[in-house]
């Protein structure tokens, strides 16, 4: 019996979770999936109608504006914060004085709720409140910041916010990085005579590429689930122009009684994260199988 | 163990008592959580507690209905819906359609319900032809408020066609005044495009357009020259509107920043409370145009089990729509009694006025549900009208793309 406990525990304890893993994740996925293909209105129903639902959401303007949002959103943040963060990452590598001071103060927004983020970013950008009328006030009369109200614009007040909040966690993590490397090759390298940059950009870079892999992923995901974010700086407006498939999915879900129409863009949206997150997870396994 | 015992014992014995004499039973759903409208509320328990019912309250903010639908949602699903939900509109006749309201036409015929509620509202309590939900009151959503001080040192009169409205509020902006006070919000934006709508097309086509939703309607001309209005009045409002919310928008023209407000009958409230008295600090009128824009809010009986609370849902049905609830609540929230039987010597000369023209308006069939406030359409094809709505107006599109993308989006929201 006690053998047989031995050999057995690790499954035993691992079985609730896995259960339960199995049922709230994949069982939904598999509901979500089924509910997107009937037409289901206030509550959920099965019958099987084809892809209405998904022709809708390709036919739906409003969609359009999300997904193009997403595509702006998110390659704006993910290489704007991950460069930003390498940045002060290596500026912070010099060998400093409080650098623990400093690398905190760069840390901290990561420690605010998104919704905290929105608001307070909401106020700098308010043209009759913020920056705009600030700079007014100095006697500036002509100068224009009205990015928070301008239709074309208003999305990249998104990005702002996501990348102050964001980039001192990726400088983090690739301050962690840069320590990891071996102080031996590098010393090497600056007894060869190599300028600094080159020791950054053929030595160090290269050998943080894992580094960059998971910040990379890290911050993808912040991009394709953001939410509250939007709807604390925006709220999606003006008009819809700031909508991103979270608040396209949550309007459609829980204030429109669409749920078909909210289940299909769930769909595309988990769709969105597969096309990113496998070809990382098959480079993982791959790498461990070698 | 034994302690256990006697507990369980006591509790069967306080349910058995409690089902014998059928005690009425009662478990309300509602979002009416801010300050005057839980106050409301309240006035309704004390009714209900005083004829001898339990009230179960089950207050659930947030989303403007959303969470509160959400929980319904999960109720249902469940099987164990509240006895009364707050909802309203076609929402009624929606979730009649999932099978799960319960009938309450013999309290409604023994109330004479009938005779005292004007038709069109009396419609939506109505679930083919048998009575499955209450009026409470009845808001008008067309309303333009004004700063009477305003209006007089520029020598304006209340406007009664768009044109007027229009060649005022350049007199207001030439005069450093913001003509039009707005909060950039999707349902502000449709608040004011179905007020031009009535105004510019009238109560037929707004019937046709907003209500039937017929695409020959919503690709006329007539609803092009409604798109061109909207671009006029985008003119006349500051450049820092969006996101503003509404009684942030009432307070400018409170404070003279701005001269009118297009905005249901709740805005009211704001100026009263800020002890403003109508008629001679703010002035309110129904927005250019005929007809009467309505959004009636409504208690939804569901089925439930049990004599207790059938008896509950059959009182608290009574006392929605008698005149004593009716009264007070309204005088609490600033709208006007859905009944039109009741005596408005307490209420203000704006309710007076609403109260009136709803009588006038039910009598030549002018009486119509409002689309933005989720009276005239379903979630979803409201939902797609707004996003036309508000993206025309936050955008430069041109009217006939804009009554194109109209007519599409109507046309993919079934």
């Amino acid at each position: 019996m006690s053998e047989w406990l031995e050999n057995h525990l690790p499954k035993v304890v691992l079985a609730p979770s896995f259960i339960a893993v199995l049922i709230f994740v994949y069982g939904f996925i598999g509901w979500t999936a089924w509910v997107s293909l009937t037409r289901s209105k206030l509550l959920p129903k099965y019958e099987i109608k084809g892809f209405i639902q998904y022709e809708r959401l390709f036919d739906s303007p409003r969609w359009d504006t999300a997904i193009n949002n997403l595509y702006i959103f998110g390659a704006l943040f993910i290489v704007i914060a991950m460069v930003l963060g390498l940045l002060l990452a290596i500026l912070l590598d010099q060998k400093i004085r409080v650098e623990g001071a400093i690398r905190t103060i760069y840390l901290y927004p990561m420690a605010l709720s998104m919704i905290v983020t929105g608001t307070a970013w909401k106020w700098i950008l308010n043209p009759g409140l913020g920056i705009e009328s600030m700079v007014q006030g100095w006697g500036f009369p002509n100068f224009e910041f009205d990015w928070l109200v301008n239709p074309d614009y208003a999305i990249y007040t998104i990005v702002i916010a996501a990348i102050w909040q964001s980039s001192g966690f990726v400088m983090a993590l690739f301050l962690a990085g840069l320590r990891s490397v071996d102080g031996e090759i590098i010393k090497a390298a600056q007894v060869d005579g190599i300028p600094t940059w080159r020791i950054y950009t053929a030595i160090i870079i290269p050998s943080m590429a894992p580094i960059f892999l998971s910040a990379f992923i890290v911050l993808a995901h912040l991009a394709i689930k953001s939410f509250d974010l939007v709807i604390a700086l925006t709220g999606g407006g003006p008009g819809y122009a700031t909508d991103l498939p979270a608040t396209y999915m949550y309007a459609m879900a829980f204030s429109r009684g669409d749920i078909g129409q909210a289940a299909s863009s769930a769909m595309i949206m988990m769709l969105v994260v597969f096309a990113i997150v496998v070809p990382y997870l098959y480079s993982e396994l791959r790498a461990k199988n070698d | 163990m034994k302690r256990f015992a006697f507990a369980t014992v006591s509790t069967l014995a306080v349910a058995a008592g409690s089902s014998a004499v059928a005690e009425p039973q009662a478990e309300v759903l509602h979002w009416w959580t801010s300050g005057g409208e839980a106050k409301s509320v309240a006035v309704l328990q004390e009714e209900f507690a005083s004829n001898g019912g339990t009230w179960t309250d089950m207050p659930v903010a947030g989303g403007g209905g959303d969470a509160a639908m959400t929980a319904l949602r999960a109720r249902v699903l469940a099987g164990n819906a509240p006895t009364a939900v707050q909802l309203k509109g076609p929402a009624i006749q929606e979730w009649y359609e999932e099978g799960v309201l319960a009938d309450i036409s013999n309290v409604a015929e023994a109330e004479g319900w009938a005779e005292v509620l004007p038709a069109s509202i009396a419609g939506h309590m109505k679930c083919e032809g048998t009575w499955c939900a209450a009026p409470v009151n009845v808001h008008r959503i067309d309303w333009i408020w004004a700063n009477a001080d305003v209006l007089a040192a520029n020598g304006i009169e209340m406007p009664k066609t768009w044109d007027e409205f229009n060649a005022a509020a350049e007199k207001l902006q030439a005069a450093g005044v913001i003509p039009l006070a707005h909060g950039g919000q999707a349902w502000q934006d449709a608040t004011v495009f179905e007020a031009v709508v009535m105004g510019i097309g009238g109560p037929e086509f707004y019937q046709k357009a907003l209500v039937d939703l017929d695409p020959e309607a919503l690709t006329s001309d007539t609803m092009v020259q409604v798109f061109d209005q909207m671009r006029t009045l985008r003119g006349y409002v500051d450049e820092n509107f969006s996101g503003r919310d509404w009684n942030l928008a009432t307070a400018m023209v409170m404070n003279g920043e701005a001269a009118f407000q297009i905005m249901g009958d709740w805005a009211k409230g704001e100026f009263l409370a800020a002890g403003k008295k109508p008629g001679e600090d703010f002035l309110c009128a129904s927005t250019p145009g005929d007809g009467y824009l309505y959004n009636v809010d409504s208690f939804a009986m569901f089925d439930v089990d049990g004599d207790d609370k059938r008896a509950g849902q059959e009182l608290l049905a009574k006392l929605i729509v008698a005149p004593n609830f009716q009264e007070v609540f309204n005088l609490n929230k600033g709208s006007i009694p859905a009944r039109t039987d009741v005596a408005l010597d307490k209420f203000d000369i704006c309710a007076q006025i609403s109260a009136e023209d709803m009588g006038s308006t039910s009598a030549n069939g002018s009486l119509l549900p409002s689309y933005a406030h989720g009276m005239a359409l379903r979630g979803s094809q409201a939902g797609a009208i707004t996003d036309v709505v508000t993206a025309h107006f936050n955008s430069d599109i041109s009217s006939q793309d804009a009554v194109q993308q109209l007519a599409d989006a109507v046309a993919n929201s079934y």
